[in-house]
């Protein structure tokens, strides 16, 4: 967990996708109105996102889970309910 | 790992004042920041009218590949038994190549398919396996 460091705005690199014939690296995060690309069957469109996790703060990255199973959820907000 | 369009903070305030007493010893996977919605909008979740993600399930394999997908409006909540089950099928599948059919539960009838099961599936399952 990174200590200390932290500070009000963590931006989030959020989808990486790989632009045409160019590897991809977080910096290459897609800047634009991103599209669906997810389809079952197709590879999960890569991320990576500040999460609270283990009563700290870290960055998770979904490619850093090859090799296990994932489930990834998304919810509408905290505290909603259902 | 769960997504929403909160931040890391109201993430770490919800586990601490409601999520912990539900769960004890708290949420076992990282509660994931996604401001903006940008990777909602990717996984198809974000309802950019609400500027929030909606529930959304996807099942990824060790290979990184979508084996399942649950998309529902925010009002109902998930069935997680369905999704434990449709785990343990894609990893039975995963392991040996059969196939599970409709209702399949661990431990029950699976398919291997091939020239002789076609047309003859009615042998060996019947509808009320679906239930």
């Amino acid at each position: 967990m990174a200590e200390a460091k932290d500070g009000c705005v963590t931006p989030a690199k959020g989808p990486i996708l790989k632009p045409e014939g160019q590897p991809s690296t977080p910096s290459q995060a897609y800047k634009e109105e991103p599209k669906m690309i997810a389809q079952v069957g197709k590879p999960a469109p890569d991320f990576e996102a500040s999460a609270f996790f283990e009563g700290g703060f870290k960055s998770i990255k979904l490619s850093d889970y090859k090799g296990k199973w994932v489930i990834l959820c998304f919810f509408p907000g905290a505290f909603t309910f259902v | 790992m769960a997504c929403s369009t909160d931040s890391r903070f109201v993430h770490k305030i919800w586990h601490e004042e409601e999520l912990s007493k539900m769960v004890p010893g708290g949420i076992p996977f990282p509660m994931l920041s996604d401001g903006g919605g940008k990777i909602g909008q990717v996984y198809g979740v974000y309802d950019q009218d609400a500027g929030v993600d909606i529930r959304g399930r996807f099942l990824i394999d060790p290979d990184g590949v979508i084996q399942a997908m649950e998309v529902v409006t925010p009002p109902v909540g998930r069935n997680v038994s369905e999704m434990i089950r449709q785990t343990k099928a894609f990893q039975h599948v995963r392991k040996t190549g059969e196939v599970t059919p409709s209702g399949w539960q661990p431990g029950k009838p699976t398919l291997k398919p091939g020239p002789d099961l076609a047309g003859k599936v009615w042998k060996v399952w019947k509808p009320d396996m679906a239930f």
